[in-house]
């Protein structure tokens, strides 16, 4: 069955957008305090520029391929498309970049950028703790000081990525405000960078925040589009029927999307994070289940009560756990071009282990929320059909969450 | 005529420095907030800000961080913060009261239902940090309901947005005397002195300076180029505890009262 996605925005050409103001139609914007206003202005002037220099452009395409190792294949799930009887599946498999996460794509120009505009100090917020380290490890490459903002709740979750940033030189500052998740690390990094705005450059890790992040970390990502384009064209001939990954703040989705935005044949599907059930109330599907709100410095939709107080998320995965989302994806909601759905954390759990048998691949439980969606698209599709799925990331990172959830002591 | 433009307009005919008070609403206790008010304006307050409790308030340091957990978790929301404007009102006409807070919860709210609860219950202006003028439309409906849209101005402000700041600003411009989140103690007197200055010639509205006003030295230092301070961190640590709302009552008063004479002293 065909999702009618219900469309409110008419909109002709996607890459249109954002316009100079950082508006994907009525999302998106700054919405910061004054101070700001200035950092940021410095940053879209810089970004704007360098971003259609050659120098940066190749140093950015050299690090891409000798040191996150791009392009990243796709791989022909054979065996799982067997099983599920519909639709190829077909994995993006951005778990095989150094450090093991779609992250890294961002950090690496980000990082690029903080050297160009001379800020010795980098801060980022982490929730799975990917993009700290996709963070930490290029600010040692380039010899930044590093600070790492995480919440207490993901800190105790995601105890490898906290250890691996240690060892990589950051240092990471526990939040102990709020739900102590991905929200209060970003409320806490923004109070730092606000505090340290000469010397200190943000590298938000989402597509979020206030103008230019969410096209900025859109662009740097869309690179895992542009390749996946190319390879289907060239490996099968044709582009995919429908596009699958899990959204969190929106990264890794916005990156495969992106480069299909104007293909209006090929479904871009969502999977957000319905945690217990999307009925509960205990998830973390701002699109699916939220409302147009201002959070983090832009428009989008926002998980908040009636009073416009966020309210705290649940997902079994910390890298979704996030009440807001990028504005571009409340932008392709309305505009009905792209769809967003709800997967559970036992549905992702299933997909998991299901993957780890017939593919041999443990991907991280971001990505098997994607992979659960695809699998269930797949199945109501025919046999020559693509289903094409960004495996954003690998789940070494999860296996003491798994373990502990399954009751088992490793 | 709004009671900000009033207050400040009588502030210059006196020769005064403005004292401009911020607690947040509900906070100590929800039942505090009225008797609160009401000592500041004994201890001297020219102006009341009130701030609105939100769940993520990224511009305030961990003081009033923690005093927004504490009125939300006392089931604080935006009807009992009007609510209490409403009751202040009752017994004070004169004293203007500025709600300070986040987009959200008036996003939620919409922007003209706030507008028009807001003005009925005596409201006379807003300071929503987390909309610079740039984004200025979105608040149309209060400016047009007669609230004024207070505006920050930062030291990392840049000379041309400084000139568009100053000619937008109304009520007074909220001069930030530091880069940095509410509570921190950085305040350098002589940095923003020359600063200040500038802005109030080419300012159309009153210059207020906060962020690292903590007490009577430091609001009188500010108060001698300033035409208004502001005074919020020190306040609602002070109030932090109090056992009961007469407590309270009297912790504010005993802590801006001599704020006020310093100010007076000249
Ligand atoms: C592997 C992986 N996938 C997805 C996400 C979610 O982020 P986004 O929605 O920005 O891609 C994360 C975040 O930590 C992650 O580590």
């Amino acid at each position: 069955m065909q999702m009618q996605a219900m469309a409110t925005l008419n909109v002709d050409d996607f890459y249109a957008y954002p316009d100079e103001h950082g508006r994907f139609g009525p999302y998106g914007g700054v919405f910061v305090a004054e101070t700001l206003m200035a950092p940021l202005a410095e940053l879209t002037e810089a970004y704007e520029r360098l971003s259609r220099d050659p120098e940066f452009i190749a140093e950015l395409d050299r690090d891409l391929q000798h040191y996150v190792g791009r392009p990243s294949p796709i791989y022909h799930a054979e065996r799982l498309s067997r099983e599920v009887g519909g639709a190829q599946i077909l994995f993006k498999r951005e778990d095989l970049n150094h450090t093991g996460a779609h992250k890294i794509n961002n950090t690496v120009g980000q990082a690029l950028l903080a050297r160009h505009m001379g800020k010795p100090r980098v801060i980022a917020e982490t929730g799975a703790g990917q993009h700290g380290v996709a963070t930490a490890t290029v600010a040692a490459r380039l010899g930044l000081k590093c600070v790492v903002y995480m919440g207490a709740t993901d800190i105790e979750r995601q105890k490898i990525n906290v250890y691996r940033m240690k060892l990589l030189g950051a240092e990471v500052v526990p939040v102990t405000s709020g739900s102590k998740t991905l929200k209060d690390a970003l409320n806490e990094a923004m109070r730092d960078w606000v505090t340290n705005v000469a010397d200190t450059f943000y590298v938000i890790g989402t597509v979020a925040g206030p103008h230019p992040y969410p096209k900025m970390v859109r662009d740097f990502n869309a690179i895992v589009g542009r390749e996946a384009r190319a390879q289907m064209l060239e490996q099968y001939g044709q582009l995919p029927d429908a596009v699958t990954a899990c959204v969190g703040g929106g990264s890794n989705a916005m990156g495969i999307f992106h480069a299909f935005l104007n293909d209006r044949d090929v479904r871009l599907v969502g999977a957000e994070a319905a945690g217990d059930g999307m009925d509960t109330g205990r998830h973390a599907a701002s699109l699916a289940a939220g409302r147009p709100g201002v959070l983090h410095g832009n428009r989008t939709y926002v998980l908040c009560d009636d009073d416009g107080q966020i309210t705290e998320t649940h997902s079994v995965s910390a890298g979704l756990d996030y009440p807001g989302v990028g504005p571009e994806h409340a932008f392709l909601k309305d505009a009905g071009r792209a769809e967003y759905v709800g997967v559970s954390d036992d549905e992702a759990l299933q997909a998991f282990h299901r993957i780890a048998r017939t593919e041999g691949i443990l991907a991280a439980l971001e990505s098997s929320h994607a992979i659960a969606q695809a699998i269930k698209l797949a199945r109501d599709m025919p046999r020559d059909a693509y289903v094409l799925c960004n495996l954003s990331g690998r789940g070494d990172k999860d296996v003491h969450t798994i373990a502990a959830r399954e009751g088992v002591q490793v | 005529m709004n009671r900000i433009d009033q207050r400040f307009a009588e502030l210059k005919a006196a020769g005064r420095t403005g004292l401009i008070p911020f607690i947040t609403a509900g906070d100590p206790a929800p039942e505090a907030t009225v008797p609160v008010m009401h000592a500041l304006v004994r201890a001297g307050a020219d102006v009341i800000e009130l701030g609105m409790p939100f769940s993520e308030p990224m511009a305030d340091g961990p003081v009033i961080q923690h005093a927004n957990e504490r009125a939300l978790a006392r089931g604080v929301g935006l009807s009992d913060v009007l609510e209490m404007v409403r009751a202040f009102r009752a017994n004070d006409a004169t004293t203007p009261v500025l709600l300070m807070g986040y987009l959200n919860p008036v996003e939620i709210r919409g922007y003209a239902r706030f507008a028009a609860e807001a003005v009925a219950a005596g409201v006379d202006g807003t300071l929503i940090v987390d909309c610079p003028v740039e984004e200025g439309d979105t608040l149309m409906p209060l400016r047009e309901a007669g609230l004024r849209q207070i505006l920050l101005a930062a030291p990392t402000t840049a000379p041309g947005r400084m000139a568009r700041l100053c000619e937008a600003a109304e009520g007074f411009l909220y001069y930030v005397s530091f880069a940095g989140i509410t509570g921190a103690a950085r305040l350098s007197v002589d940095d923003i002195a020359e600063r200040v200055s500038q802005i109030r010639a080419a300012a159309k509205a009153p210059v207020a300076v906060g962020f690292g006003v903590r007490d009577a030295a430091s609001a009188k230092a500010i108060g001698a180029f300033a035409d208004a301070v502001v005074i919020g961190s020190a306040l609602v640590d002070t109030l932090d505890g109090a056992a009961s709302a007469d407590e309270a009552a009297t912790r504010a008063h005993d802590f801006l009262a001599p704020v006020r004479q310093a100010l007076d002293a000249g």
